[in-house]
């Protein structure tokens, strides 16, 4: 097997609200083309982990490196553009405009004409709008979606809601996608699409996933490495039959408490 | 690219011979009003309406593109007497570059913030211009500034086009000008974004668009188009005072974008026309009455017509999608 390369690199990466201190000291490494999970209990820190990467949150201490650039202070849009791009747990589409608007917003980034162009309907605006439209619905096909193309996205069910998101998210073009919570409100037929549809995109859009998800039979289905927090500590790394028996991991999700 | 801008200027030249003709001085100086009306409520919306962003100095940026194209008018001469509606073209332009570059310092910081900053900085941008202009001596201070070179008769052959002609003429340019403007610019991947600030600003920048430059941008645009409806304004009434551009008149505006609808240049084109009209239309009611119910009554209608029609007249959401779950 070929050397794999390091996309994703957090150095001793922590962040303190007010005394609470949600994500401790975490190292973390992520290579391209890898399908990785983030597991842990219920306010163990994993959104907020992807709110460290993506700009939301600034660390207070620790080091971001994604593909050879250091992210701390960089701003939200900035990293985007840097290749990287997410999902949002609550679901944050833009929900009074179609489904295909959503999706051409996330490919605004690679939209080449001005504001000038557009106001004078010029050729390269007129071709580049037949082209991004078609390339946004090559998206929705790819995640079902291209018969909703024209709804409003407020008026999608909960499940393609999710799906809709991580449409939009690959329009823009991300080395690295993180998802938080996929799954959360599909039944177990659209989860089983689902976990294809993670499976296919890496190879179809040469993409690197790290996901955040509560259902284990997605996660220990389709990652082929975990890592596990748990009161904003990472408590285990590895591969999901090592996790599933690992006593660490156990305890943290039945809630036991350690005895000092 | 030029063709519908083009036919639709025409078109409206034509409209302007037919109230050349047909009505008095009086109500073609109502049909101006209605006219700068329009180009503020449409820049508004670009602002309040598609970009969500909440702007109370209209009438400011107003104020400074009248009185910046009335001192270039009493300063200047481009094209001569006869061609003079062809100057008020230009120092509209100059006049909307003023004052889009005022939008640009008032909105940079302003516009970095989230929440409501924008219209308590504009709010207060409004009437430091107004208290600027009363006590700037050079265009008149608290007399007001008078005499502005403006719009004059034409005649040709024997028929005299009285100055409502040109007035309308340039007035029209600058409202196709601002309709296909915004209009373009909302159908865009430009347009796209700013909607989608509007709709959620943390996605929005998770999606690599700098919310902060997008904002700024409809800002200055706005303000651009709001200065050259002032100028509009300063050519045609040759008077200007800094009572006209008071906090009253930015809410106003506000006024003709909600009644019309946040995001749709339908609902302000037509919000403008009610606003700008019903005050006039109502006027011998009074002369009937003896009190001035001008105002309960417009207040009234007003009131009513957001219970009835909560979006505005034209307002139903902003996204151009289907409501309905069917595809
Ligand atoms: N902006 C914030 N300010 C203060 N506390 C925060 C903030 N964001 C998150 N927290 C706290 O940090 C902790 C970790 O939250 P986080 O949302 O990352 O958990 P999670 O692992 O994603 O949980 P879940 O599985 O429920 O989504 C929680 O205690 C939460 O209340
Ligand atoms: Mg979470």
């Amino acid at each position: 097997m070929e050397k794999k390369v390091k996309l994703l690199e957090l150095k001793n990466v922590s962040i303190q609200f007010g005394g609470l201190r949600a994500v401790d000291a975490l190292n973390l490494e992520i290579f391209a083309g890898d399908l990785v999970g983030l597991i842990g209990p219920n306010g163990a820190g994993k959104t907020t982990v992807f709110n460290l990467i993506t700009g939301v949150y600034l660390p207070t201490e620790g080091d971001v490196l994604f593909d050879n650039n250091r992210l701390n202070g960089l701003r939200p849009y900035e990293i985007s553009q840097l290749g990287m791009s997410r999902t949002f747990q609550n679901v944050r589409l833009f929900k009074e405009q179609s489904v295909l608007d959503n999706v051409l917003v996330g490919m605004h980034q690679h939209v080449a004409y001005g504001m000038a162009s557009a106001v004078l309907r010029t050729k390269k605006f007129q071709e580049e709008e037949n082209a991004i439209i078609q390339q946004a619905m090559e998206l929705l096909a790819f995640m079902g979606l291209e018969k909703k193309a024209a709804v409003e996205a407020g008026y999608l069910p909960y499940g393609e809601q999710r799906k809709l998101e991580i449409a939009r998210a690959l329009a823009t073009r991300p080395k690295l996608i993180f998802l938080d919570e996929p799954a959360a409100g599909m039944n177990p037929q659209e989860t089983i699409e689902l976990m294809r549809s993670i499976q296919a995109m890496r190879s179809k859009f040469n993409v690197t996933i790290l996901l955040i998800e509560h259902d284990m039979k997605l996660v220990m289905g389709i990652c082929e490495k975990i890592f596990v927090l748990d009161h904003g500590i990472k408590i285990a790394e590895g591969i999901p039959q090592d996790i599933q028996s690992d006593k660490k991991v156990i305890e943290a999700y039945l809630g036991v408490e350690e005895c000092g | 690219m030029i063709k519908r801008p083009l036919l639709t200027f025409l078109a409206l030249l034509v409209v302007g011979l037919a109230f050349e003709f047909s009505v008095n001085a009086y109500i073609q100086l109502t049909i101006i009003y209605v006219c700068v009306n329009m180009i503020l409520a449409m820049s508004l919306n670009l602002v309040s309406g598609y970009t969500g962003q909440f702007s109370l100095g209209h009438a400011g940026f107003m104020a400074i593109g009248a009185y910046v194209s009335a001192f270039l008018a009493f300063h200047f001469t481009i094209f001569p007497e006869s061609l003079n509606f062809l100057n008020f073209i230009i120092f509209g332009l100059i006049a909307g570059m003023v004052s889009g570059f005022a939008g640009w310092l008032v909105g940079t910081p302003s516009l970095r913030l989230k929440g409501d900053y924008l219209a308590i900085v504009t709010l207060g941008f409004g009437e430091i211009i107004r208290v600027v202009l009363l006590n700037l001596e050079t265009v008149g201070g608290a007399r007001g500034y008078y005499g502005i070179p403006g719009f004059v008769n034409y005649t040709f052959a024997g028929i005299t086009l009285s100055r409502f002609v040109s007035g309308f003429g340039v007035s029209a340019f600058w409202l196709v000008i601002t309709f296909f403007l915004i209009y373009r610019l909302v159908y865009s991947s430009h347009g796209r974004v700013l909607i989608s600030v509007k709709e959620d600003e943390v996605a929005s920048e998770a999606m690599g668009i700098n919310v902060t430059r997008m904002k700024v941008w409809a800002f200055v645009i706005s303000s651009f188009l709001a200065g050259i409806a002032g100028s509009l304004f300063a050519h045609y009434t040759n008077y200007l005072n800094p009572s006209t551009f008071s906090f009253n008149q930015s809410v106003n505006v506000v006024i003709m974008v909600v009644l019309g609808g946040m995001g749709s240049l339908t609902g302000s084109i037509v919000a403008a026309i009610i606003v700008t009209l019903l005050p006039e239309l109502l006027r011998p009611l009074q002369e009937i009455t003896g009190v001035d119910l001008r105002m309960v009554i417009y207040s009234f209608s007003l009131i009513l017509l957001m219970i009835l029609k909560p979006n505005g007249l034209f307002g139903q959401g902003l996204g151009h999608g289907k409501k309905s779950k069917a595809a």
